[in-house]
C-alpha cells in the first residue's frame, strides 16, 4: 500500500497544527461557531445531535494493520469503544469531543492518516473497488490512479470551495464494485482498441433528491491526462454550477441544466487549454505509484487444497460462509474474504475497538497485513491462503465476524439516521436491525438470494437507497417516522434507479412490507433468478397490488 | 477594511467609484463591470490608476481583451463559501498572464488567504477587527503544496524527482508575493512549473 514520504507526512503534520490553532481560537472565543464551522468540516468534525462526530479518511478504503489498531486504540481512548464504517469506505467515531480532537488528529498523521476533506464542499475521499489487486477481471488496480488523485486534490486551493461536495470512484474491472454511475465523477478503465488502458469519464452521478445515472462525457481518456481532465471539469463546475441552492448545486444538476453535449464541449474546450500543460502524467510517476502497490509476497500454490474440500464436506456451516463470504482471487491457493460488519440484529458497520485489534492480527497472521473497507460497510481480507480459510472462519466467528451474508438480504447498507444525524428524518439503524432479525433464517436468507437492502435516514441518501434491489427511505410525515420503499435500484455497471412503490409505511408496518416484496419474489422469480432480475422482468405492479391489497 | 498582503499590512491607495459617482480627477479608482463599459472612453482618458471589481458571477474572460488597462483586478467573495473567484484568479494569472494586482474582497477568512494566494490573489482586504499578526501567519500554515497553481511554489511531485528543489522552497517562501515579482522570477516560476512532473 501507499507509504507517506517526508512530504506527505509533512503537509499531514501541519495540517495538525493548524486545526489545533483552529480549536484553540474557537475555545478562547476568537472564533464564532459559525467562523468555525467550515474549518472543523474541513477536518470531517460534525456537530451531530448529540455530539461531535470525526469522520477519518480511509484512503480508497485500505487499511495496514497498524493503522486498524491505531483506530481501535481511538475508539477506546477517545469514543465509547466503537467506530462505524461508512459507504465512502471511512470511519466514523461518534462521542469525540472537541477539546481532543487535535489528539486525536495528531495519533492519526502517526500512522499516515488524517480527516482531512471527509466533509464540506470540496473533493472528498476517492472511492475504489474493494477486490482491487485481487479481482480476476481486473485491468490494473485503481488504487494507483486514487492516490494520484488524493494528492492532487489534497488542499487543492482552487476547488477547496466547490458549490457542494464532490465524490470521483475508480473501477479498474468492467464489473463495477466501486458503483462509479452514482458518483459526480466515474472512472471506469478500460482498453481502447490498440489495447491501451485508459479511463471512461462519467460525470454528474449522483443520489441524495435527484437520483442520476452518470453520463459518459469521454469514452476514452489516455491515463497521462488524467489530472488535466479531472481539473478542466472542476474548474468549468466551479465556476458554473449552482451556489444559490444548497439541492441544486451538485454537478448533476448543471450537467441537466445545459446539457451532456454542452458540458461535454465546454470540458473539452477547457481541457485544450491545459491539457499538455504540467499536470500532464509522466509514465514513469505512475510507475513509481506503482510501485506501492505492487503485489504481496504470495506463495507459488498450485490452487489444489484437498484439505479445504474436506473442511467444505465436514462443517456445513464453514460452506456456508465459504458461499457467501468467499470470493475467488486471481491467483491459484489464494481467497478474497469479506468480514460481515452486518450480525443478525446488529448496527451496520459498526466495530468495537477489540474487533479492530483482533481483524489487524489475522490481517497481519493471514493477509499480509492489509484491510479493505467496502463502501458496503463491510471489511475485507484480500490476500487469505485458502488452505488457511478453515482456521480464520473459527477466529471470525469467535469474533462475531463470520455472520454469511455478504450479498444477502440481511447485509444490509444503513446511514447513522436520526440516532446520531443532524440531518435525518427518521431512524435507520432500528429499522435495519428489525429486518435483520426477521431475515435471520440463513437458509431463508440463501433461498432469497443476492439481495441489497439500503436504508436512509433522509433524502441525502447516504444509504444509498435509490440504488437498493430494495431501498428504503425515512421521512418525515408530522413528526412520525415513514418509510418510502423503492424497487429495482442497483449500482453496478448496470445501474438503475428504484422506483418508488408508492405511499410511504409507518415505522410499525415497514418490516412487513420488506417482507411482502421478498415473499412476492419468491412466488413470481423463475428458476435461479436473482430478485433484481425478476423486478427486471416483471416490473413494480405485482409488488404494489401485493404491498397495497389491504388498503 | 485593512488591506494586507503577505509580506504585510499596506495602505491603501485605491478608492472604490460608485456607478452613479462623478468621475474624480486623479487617484486610484476601482471601477464595476457595467461602469467600464459604459464609460470606456472617459475612463481610459483619465489620468490615474485603474482597477476593476469582478462580481464572483462575472467571469475574467468579460475583461481578457483590456486586461493591459487595469493596475487592479477585485475578485469578490460574496460569500466564503463562494470559491468562484478562485478559477477567475488562476485564470487571470495562467490563462491571461494578467501582471497587475488580483484583490480579494469581501467575505475573506483567515484560513482561506493560503489557497487565495495560489491561485495568484496578492492583496486581501480583511475584517476590521482582525488581529494582523495571525492572519498574516496563515501564509506560513503549509510549507509544502502537492500540486502546481499560480503562484511560484515548486509542487511536491516536482521535489520528489528533483530534490535539488527542495533547497529552493525556502528562497521562493521569501519572494515578493507572485505578480509582482520581477520578469526573471517570472520565468523562474515557469521553468518550475513546466519541471513539474520533470526529472
Amino acid at each position: 500500500m501507499y507509504r507517506y514520504d517526508n512530504y506527505d507526512q509533512t503537509l499531514v503534520d501541519e495540517r495538525v497544527a493548524q486545526f489545533r490553532g483552529q480549536v484553540a481560537r474557537r475555545i478562547a472565543g476568537e472564533l464564532t461557531e459559525d467562523e468555525f464551522k467550515p474549518l472543523r468540516l474541513m477536518n470531517g468534525l460534525y456537530l451531530q445531535l448529540h455530539a461531535y462526530m470525526l469522520r477519518v479518511a480511509i484512503p480508497y478504503g485500505t487499511l495496514s494493520s497498524q493503522q486498524l489498531r491505531k483506530l481501535a486504540h481511538i475508539a477506546r481512548r477517545y469514543d465509547k469503544g466503537y467506530g462505524h464504517f461508512t459507504t465512502r469506505q471511512n470511519i466514523q467515531f461518534n462521542w469525540v469531543s472537541l477539546e481532543e480532537t487535535p489528539d486525536i488528529l495528531a495519533e492519526l498523521a502517526s500512522v499516515e492518516m488524517h480527516a482531512i476533506q471527509t466533509s464540506g464542499n470540496c473533493i472528498r475521499n476517492v472511492t475504489a473497488d474493494h477486490f482491487a489487486g485481487v479481482a480476476g477481471d481486473e485491468i490494473e488496480d485503481p488504487r494507483i490512479y486514487c492516490e494520484i488523485i488524493r494528492q492532487w486534490s489534497t488542499f487543492h486551493p482552487e476547488f477547496s470551495f466547490l458549490p457542494r461536495k464532490f465524490k470521483i470512484a475508480v473501477t479498474g474491472s468492467p464489473h463495477d464494485r466501486a458503483a462509479v454511475k452514482v458518483h459526480d465523477i466515474g472512472l471506469r478503465m478500460h482498453r481502447n482498441e490498440s489495447g491501451e488502458a485508459g479511463f471512461e469519464v462519467l460525470v454528474g452521478g449522483g443520489q441524495g433528491r435527484t437520483p442520476v445515472i452518470a453520463k459518459t462525457i469521454r469514452p476514452f481518456l489516455p491515463k497521462r491526462h488524467l489530472l488535466s481532465y479531472l481539473e478542466a471539469i472542476l474548474r468549468i463546475y466551479n465556476q458554473l454550477g449552482r451556489r444559490d441552492n444548497l439541492y441544486k448545486s451538485r454537478i448533476k444538476i448543471l450537467v441537466d441544466s445545459v446539457g451532456v453535449d454542452r458540458f461535454t464541449q465546454l470540458v473539452e474546450e477547457e481541457w485544450q487549454q491545459i491539457r499538455d500543460g504540467y499536470l500532464e502524467l509522466p509514465a514513469a510517476e505512475i510507475e513509481r505509484i506503482r510501485g506501492y502497490f505492487a503485489p504481496p509476497a504470495y506463495r507459488a500454490l498450485d490452487g489444489k487444497v484437498p484439505d479445504h474440500e474436506a473442511q467444505l464436506r465436514r462443517d456445513f456451516r464453514f460452506a456456508r460462509w465459504t458461499r457467501t463470504n468467499v470470493t475467488p482471487h486471481k491467483r491459484p491457493g489464494y481467497s478474497v474474504v469479506t468480514l460481515s460488519l452486518k450480525p443478525v440484529g446488529g448496527v451496520p458497520g459498526d466495530a468495537t475497538d477489540a474487533q479492530m485489534d483482533a481483524v489487524a492480527d489475522l490481517a497481519d497472521r493471514y493477509s499480509f497485513g492489509e484491510i479493505r473497507v467496502t463502501h458496503e460497510q463491510n471489511l475485507v481480507l484480500a490476500d487469505v491462503e485458502t488452505s488457511a480459510l478453515y482456521a480464520l472462519w473459527q477466529r471470525l466467528h469467535e469474533l462475531g465476524l463470520a455472520t454469511p451474508n455478504v450479498g444477502l438480504a440481511s447485509d444490509i447498507i444503513a446511514c447513522p439516521g436520526l440516532d446520531y444525524c443532524a440531518l435525518a428524518n427518521a431512524r435507520s439503524i432500528p429499522v435495519s436491525q428489525r429486518i435483520s432479525r426477521q431475515l435471520g433464517d440463513l437458509t431463508r436468507l440463501l433461498d432469497i438470494g443476492e439481495l441489497k437492502i439500503k436504508i436512509s435516514g433522509c433524502i441525502n441518501a447516504c444509504g444509498h437507497h435509490h440504488v437498493g434491489h430494495i431501498g428504503i427511505l425515512g421521512v418525515d410525515k408530522k413528526g412520525e417516522e415513514f418509510y418510502q420503499v423503492t424497487l429495482g435500484g442497483s449500482a453496478d455497471e448496470n445501474a438503475s434507479i428504484g422506483d418508488i412503490v408508492g405511499p410511504a409505511f409507518s415505522a410499525d408496518a415497514v418490516v412487513g412490507a420488506v417482507e411482502t416484496v421478498i415473499d412476492t419474489y419468491l412466488t413470481v422469480r423463475e428458476d435461479g433468478e436473482r430478485f433484481l432480475d425478476t423486478y427486471r422482468r416483471v416490473g413494480l405492479a405485482p409488488f404494489k397490488e401485493k404491498l397495497y391489497a389491504a388498503h | 477594511m485593512p488591506l494586507i498582503r503577505k509580506t504585510g499590512a499596506v495602505d491603501d491607495p485605491w478608492a472604490t467609484l460608485e456607478d452613479e459617482a462623478a468621475l474624480p480627477a486623479g487617484g486610484a479608482v476601482v471601477v464595476s463591470l457595467a461602469r467600464w463599459q459604459a464609460n470606456r472612453d472617459a475612463l481610459l482618458a483619465r489620468p490615474g490608476p485603474l482597477g476593476i471589481f469582478l462580481r464572483s458571477d462575472q467571469p475574467p474572460s468579460l475583461i481578457a481583451a483590456d486586461l493591459e488597462r487595469f493596475d487592479l483586478v477585485a475578485l469578490d467573495f460574496p460569500k466564503f463559501t463562494n470559491g468562484r473567484a478562485y478559477s477567475s484568479a488562476r485564470l487571470l494569472r495562467e490563462r491571461f498572464g494578467y501582471r497587475g494586482e488580483v484583490r480579494a474582497v469581501g467575505n475573506v477568512l483567515r484560513d482561506q488567504l493560503q489557497l487565495m494566494l495560489r491561485c495568484g490573489f496578492d492583496s486581501f482586504e480583511i475584517p476590521e477587527t482582525a488581529d494582523v499578526a495571525t492572519w498574516l501567519s496563515a501564509f506560513r500554515d503549509f510549507s509544502l503544496a502537492y500540486q502546481p497553481a499560480a503562484d511560484a511554489r515548486t509542487p511536491v511531485a516536482a521535489l520528489r524527482h528533483r530534490p535539488a528543489l527542495a533547497r529552493r522552497v525556502d528562497h521562493e517562501e521569501d519572494d515578493a508575493a507572485p505578480a509582482r515579482r520581477s520578469d526573471d522570477a517570472a520565468v523562474e516560476a515557469s521553468v518550475v512549473c513546466a519541471g513539474y512532473w520533470a526529472y
